[in-house]
């Protein structure tokens, strides 16, 4: 295992290398689109992805048992198409629950580790080697690539979710008086050089939800949707959001409700 | 025509009943304040405290970025007018070198950020302002040659005000209060006011 990430890291800091070259050569209106099509099918992810494979079948925690078993809403063990169909309503805990939160759930459930154990360190620093809930999420999400995405509306729980994401979107808060919205309600615009969704229509939200995971390249590691949540609630000065929260979900249901029918096209390959 | 109004009734009806009913299975009342204060940790110099809305912040969280009546906004704007702290001496404008580093610093008030550093005021990640700067952006108007516009006390007085509290203008703005909610002070207002106007300034250049 060691041996094969350290590998996997070698492979993933030439690629960034060879990406910064071509950077520098190019600064209009989407440079990472030119290196993204550039890279073609060789995202670094891939590797991020094999890890993931490999965890979901490993043996793990005081109770020795693989995540196998987790039912991810289409059954126990289903992995297949999984990811276009959530955040969703689960009746075993009677909660609205996306990625993260679900396989938080399982590691805790199938596997008896402790919530916190894993909540201690979600998500890498840049230049870490990566996290379980990153190679699973990439894992996962590639497991649905290709896939219309449909976030079912169904339970009340699941309606309820999206209005309280949709609330959540554009609560203004904090010294910068930032909401969601802020950034992400208007078409074609951009923040420094980054193009910014409209995260309130089909494209925009379609274009966030599909991509994610990805593979960020000025960081050298796959983020996931609930990093970049919190990293949204970062820039927005507010305190740290918490993978799997109630806030988290409801946001992710909001703009995956709004992105209905965009293909699963994760993990993708960003700046 | 009569049918299709009882079934509308019904259906609005049943609706409201199965609303109540899915609330009252709720825990208590839910406020999406409440929703964001259980979903978030204090992480470093930043807590919990920044979710309390003000006044203006709750009057803009809606899809439209409307308030809802025009005396909710007279209020608001009154409110933001009086916050203007005008520079005691006059001075309205300091260095644009040191302002031009102000509005290209993206640091500050982040949870990631050291608190005793300085903030910047990241005005390029929202404004084109110097020719040399690619990396703008675009949510907010371009102030390319902002100082052909005029250095009247006017302007100066409008600009001042538009930085130090937006909200002075267009309540709703998208815009931080920069001097009002203590992001840059007086000094960095001063410096980034220099940016804007002096014919020096990269911002001026033709």
């Amino acid at each position: 295992m060691l041996a094969k990430s350290g590998f996997a890291t070698l492979m993933r800091r030439l690629s960034v290398c060879m990406l910064l070259v071509t950077v520098s050569a190019t600064a209009q209106d989407d440079p990472f689109a030119e290196y993204r099509a550039m890279m073609g099918d060789d995202n670094p992810a891939i590797f991020v992805i094999e890890e993931g494979a490999e965890l979901w079948t490993r043996p793990l925690g005081p109770k020795q048992a693989s995540l196998e078993q987790c039912d991810l809403g289409l059954g126990a063990g289903v992995v297949k198409g999984a990811y276009a169909q959530l955040p969703r309503y689960f009746a075993d805990t009677q909660q609205v629950m996306d990625l993260e939160g679900r396989l938080i759930h399982c590691m805790v459930t199938l596997q008896g580790r402790e919530r916190d154990d894993i909540l201690r360190k979600p998500y890498s620093a840049t230049g870490d080697m990566g996290t379980e809930l990153e190679a699973l999420a990439s894992y996962i999400a590639e497991q649905s690539s290709g896939m219309p995405i449909v976030i079912p509306q169904n339970h009340p729980a699941e309606q309820e979710a999206y209005a309280l994401g949709e609330q959540l979107f554009f609560y203004r808060a904090g010294p910068y008086d930032f909401s969601c919205a802020t950034c992400h309600r208007q078409s074609d615009k951009r923040i420094r050089l980054q193009k910014l969704p409209n995260l309130t229509v089909s494209d925009g939200a379609g274009m966030a939800s599909s991509t994610w995971p990805a593979y960020r390249i000025s960081q050298g590691v796959v983020r996931t949707m609930g990093w970049r949540m919190q990293d949204c609630a970062k820039q927005q000065r507010l305190p740290q959001l918490l993978p799997g929260s109630e806030a988290v979900v409801a946001l992710i249901e909001y703009m995956g409700v709004n992105a209905a029918g965009t293909e699963m096209a994760a993990p993708g390959l960003k700046r | 025509m009569w049918q299709i109004k009882y079934l509308l009734a019904v259906v609005a009806v049943s609706a409201t009943v199965s609303a109540c009913a899915e609330s009252g299975s709720q825990s208590k009342a839910k406020t999406v304040e409440s929703v964001w204060l259980e979903s978030m940790v204090a992480k470093n110099h930043v807590g919990l405290d920044r979710l309390n809305q003000t006044a203006l912040q709750s009057a803009c969280s809606n899809a439209e970025s409307q308030v809802v009546s025009d005396t909710e906004r007279e209020q608001l704007q009154q409110e933001a007018t009086k916050s203007v702290a005008y520079p005691a001496d006059g001075v309205f404008l300091g260095n644009w070198q040191q302002g031009e580093a102000i509005a290209g610093n993206g640091k500050g008030m982040q949870w990631s950020d050291n608190p005793n550093e300085p903030n910047g005021g990241n005005c390029y990640a929202c404004h084109q302002m110097s020719p040399d700067e690619v990396a703008y952006g675009t949510v907010g108007p371009s102030l390319r040659n902002y100082g052909m516009r005029g250095v009247s006390e006017a302007m100066l007085k409008y600009t001042w005000a538009k930085i130090w509290n937006p909200q002075v203008y267009l309540v709703c703005s998208h815009m931080p209060r920069f001097g009002d909610a203590g992001i840059l002070d007086e000094q960095q207002i001063r410096d980034v006011m220099a940016y804007l106007f002096d014919p020096a300034s990269p911002v001026n250049r033709k």
